[in-house]
């Protein structure tokens, strides 16, 4: 929801960035204020994953030009562990597989780190197992996925359900969620998504990285982003995502490419 | 590595001259007269020195072995002096006097103040009154009739028990390390445990070792009676520094009818620098026969150190129902080698076995877990349940898996199931990606990987285990 007074949470300037001396992202603009849902949509190969990572810190990307202020600070001041602990969360595209490690270990732990770094309680195992399991009947999730390594066999749905679990645990004041639709049967995506609704408030934000529409029935868009070959080419309200839906994703690049050589 | 530690490691054997003889150094090299001049100076009977020159005859005929997966420059045993006699360690008077590498160590490891300082060899007493707790212990074990001594101590007041068991796991021609240790041993630990005894306490050599050092070839021998129990635990820990380069132990377990006796070792001796200089090589010989029926011989041991491991804890299970186990970790980091694993050997019939061995590599090393599980004839209805798997940490070290099963008897089942995982850059990163800086994510993986392992060992040695995983594997990731 767009308010008056909301302030801006992240702003990319001139973001281009780099993997293995190739260019992926190459010039990319984007401001996202409290209380906002952004969807950015756009072909396979077109650099979405990639702006998720370069924002969470993966040092595989290396930034070559611009700049992003997340609440002010910069970004590119802290590592990925610190992001994440200032309220930068990614819900990955392909969740890693840790085994033996034990899921709700892993929960408790990213959970009291988080609390320490507010300055709030941290949680026991006893208190914790508590805790965790409301937030699972939120996402219809069986508890048994506690006793688990962090998503060790877990099927993708499973897994896009484990991201948004930790979700609902962290409350990031940025949320990037990497199509998390995809692998999601529609009942499944339902209930997530209405558990990614009921997260929203007017002080947090989101980034929803997706191919469909389908996604954006359940959690509305304020701004529709296109990405194309690193940039972002188009940018529209929730009907755009409709035309995209129907008129698919060339007309936006030839318009675009029109544009430029005008 | 600070350069006091290096030049300890790194020190040249001394010099000496035939009329040396007796002072207190014998001269480089192995002769019979050497042998002879050792029992000489032990005051040991006439059957421990037919024992060791028989020991060494066998030598003589015997080749270093090859086939482990293990590289290092040839070994010149004339260079190496085999009798020094034992003397206290040099006392320092305060911990100020220690060398601050060894001090951060220990703080990182979180050792016990009191130990930092027995460890560190400054004289005990400024610190604490270990006497008393060594005699206490003592007083302890001594009133249900255990014996636990230095094996010398052994020969001298229980010659019949020493003479009746040694060499009766590992003959004396075994192989060449255990072959060279018979002819050569100075000192080492004895342990008996009477009949229908439970030791009320775990067996640690650190309440043996602070009056003297046991050697470069330390001999164990432990005895368990029937319907007796023990749990032993070797090493530390916290780092050891040796100037002898070469170790060459040899362990011995005997279990009478339903007797357990479960061994644990850390393992953290001096490792070589991170190019791989210096370093101790560490070629061990440990063997438990499991002789009586019902009864358990459990080796776990945690590898940490040494530039060279070269070990087998192995089990004879020749009880009817007897059970063998091997829980091992072990880590090899920089230009570290291991090669390790076990045997077991079914002979009883209903045996039974377990192996469970988790090996992590970091850096340039080569880590390789080699395991033998026979089934004799007579065995029918043994079992054995074995587990290799393997962690990589980056992309420069090795991870090798030798398992050897021979099976003789139909009636037998063997289980063996083997993986290789690899901490990953995107592993770390999701842990990142949830505020969990990289060393916690290492150490969160290893624990997870080693639990199995970790979960035999009592319980405060799991917890420094743990710790030394950590310490060891610092820097190797992110
Ligand atoms: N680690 C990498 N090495 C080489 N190329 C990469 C790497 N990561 C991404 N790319 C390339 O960058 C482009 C953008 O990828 P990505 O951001 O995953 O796209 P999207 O998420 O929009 O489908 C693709 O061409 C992809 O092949
Ligand atoms: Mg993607």
């Amino acid at each position: 929801m767009i308010h008056e007074d909301s302030k801006a949470l992240l702003e990319i300037r001139g973001l281009r960035a780099t993997v293995n001396g190739i260019e992926i992202l190459k010039g990319i603009d984007l401001t996202v204020r409290s209380g906002e849902v952004h969807a950015i949509m756009g072909t396979n190969g077109s650099g979405k994953s990639t702006l998720a990572k370069v924002l969470a810190g993966h040092n595989a990307y290396q930034v070559t030009g611009g700049s992003i202020t997340f609440e002010g600070n910069n970004l590119f001041d802290l590592e990925p562990e610190e992001r994440a602990r200032a309220g930068l969360f990614l819900a990955f595209q392909y969740p890693i597989e840790i085994p033996g490690v034990s899921n709700s270990h892993f929960l408790r732990l990213a959970y009291n780190t988080v609390q320490a770094q507010h300055g709030k309680d941290e949680l026991d195992p006893l208190e914790f197992e508590d805790f965790v399991r409301e937030k699972m009947k939120l996402l219809d999730m069986n508890p048994d996925f506690l006793d688990r390594g962090v998503n060790e066999g877990f099927s993708g749905g499973e897994k896009k359900r484990n991201e948004i679990l930790q979700m609902a645990l962290l409350e990031p004041r940025l949320a990037i969620l990497d199509e998390t639709d995809s692998g999601l049967d529609i009942d499944a995506l339902r209930i997530v998504t209405n558990g990614v609704n009921k997260l929203a408030t007017k002080d947090n934000a989101i980034i929803l990285v997706t191919h469909y529409q389908r996604m954006l029935n359940y959690i509305v868009p304020d701004f529709v982003h296109v990405m194309q070959a690193g940039r972002i080419i188009k940018t529209g309200g929730k009907e755009l995502a409709l035309d995209l839906e129907t008129r698919g994703y060339d007309w936006v690049g030839a318009e675009y490419h029109a544009a430029a050589e005008a | 590595m600070s350069a006091v530690l290096q030049n300890l490691v790194n020190q040249p054997y001394k010099h000496g001259f035939v009329t040396e003889i007796e002072s207190d150094i014998a001269p480089k090299g192995l002769n019979e007269d050497i042998i002879r001049l050792i029992s000489t100076k032990k005051n040991e009977p006439a059957w421990l020195l037919d024992f060791r020159l028989k020991a060494y005859e066998q030598w003589l005929k015997m080749e270093e072995p090859k086939w482990p997966n293990v590289k290092y420059p040839k070994i010149d045993f004339q260079a190496i002096s085999y009798y020094s006699a034992p003397k206290p360690k040099k006392k320092l008077n305060s911990m100020d006097e220690v060398d601050p590498e060894l001090l951060r160590t220990f703080e990182k490891l979180g050792v016990p103040m009191h130990e930092r300082a027995a460890l560190a060899g400054v004289a005990v007493d400024v610190i604490f009154d270990s006497v008393s707790v060594a005699t206490t212990y003592k007083q302890k074990l001594a009133e249900v009739g255990i014996i636990f001594c230095s094996i010398s101590e052994a020969v001298q007041m229980h010659p019949q028990l020493v003479k009746q068991y040694l060499g009766t796991v590992v003959p004396v021609g075994d192989n060449y390390y255990a072959a060279l240790n018979s002819a050569v041993f100075t000192d080492g630990t004895f342990c008996f445990i009477p009949k229908g005894v439970k030791c009320p306490m775990d067996l640690s050599t650190y309440f043996r070792i602070n009056t003297e050092e046991s050697g470069q070839f330390e001999r164990t021998l432990i005895i368990g009676e029937e319907g007796s129990s023990v749990s032993y635990l070797e090493g530390c820990t916290a780092p050891k520094f040796d100037t002898n380069q070469l170790h060459a132990a040899v362990v011995e377990l005997v279990a009478l009818d339903n007797a357990d006796i479960k061994y644990s070792t850390v393992q953290n001796w001096y490792a070589g620098d991170e190019n791989g200089l210096g370093g101790i090589y560490n070629f061990v010989t440990k063997r438990g026969l499991a002789k009586g029926v019902n009864s358990r011989i459990s080796w776990t041991q945690v590898e940490t150190g040494s530039a060279i491991t070269w070990k087998y804890p192995s089990c004879i299970l020749q009880g009817e129902n007897s059970v063998g186990e091997f829980y091992s970790v072990a880590v090899t980091n920089h230009y570290q080698q291991a090669d390790t694993g076990t045997k077991m050997i079914h002979i009883g019939k209903n045996t039974r076995s377990t192996i469970v061995s988790k090996g992590i590599s970091a850096g340039h090393s080569n880590n390789s877990y080699r395991g033998l599980v026979r089934i004799a004839p007579t065995a029918a209805g043994a079992r054995n349940y074995s587990q290799c798997d393997s962690m990589l940490i980056g992309d420069k070290c090795g991870a090798h898996t030798f398992p050897y099963i021979q099976v003789r008897n139909q009636q037998a089942k063997v289980e063996h199931e083997a993986s290789t995982s690899k901490i990953g850059e995107d592993q770390l990163f999701y842990f990142a990606q949830r505020g969990i800086g990289s060393e916690e994510a290492v150490s969160m993986i290893i624990n997870g990987f080693c639990k199995d392992v970790f979960q035999q060992l009592p319980m405060e040695f799991a917890v420094e285990a743990t710790k030394l995983l950590e310490f060891k594997l610092e820097g190797s990731v992110g």
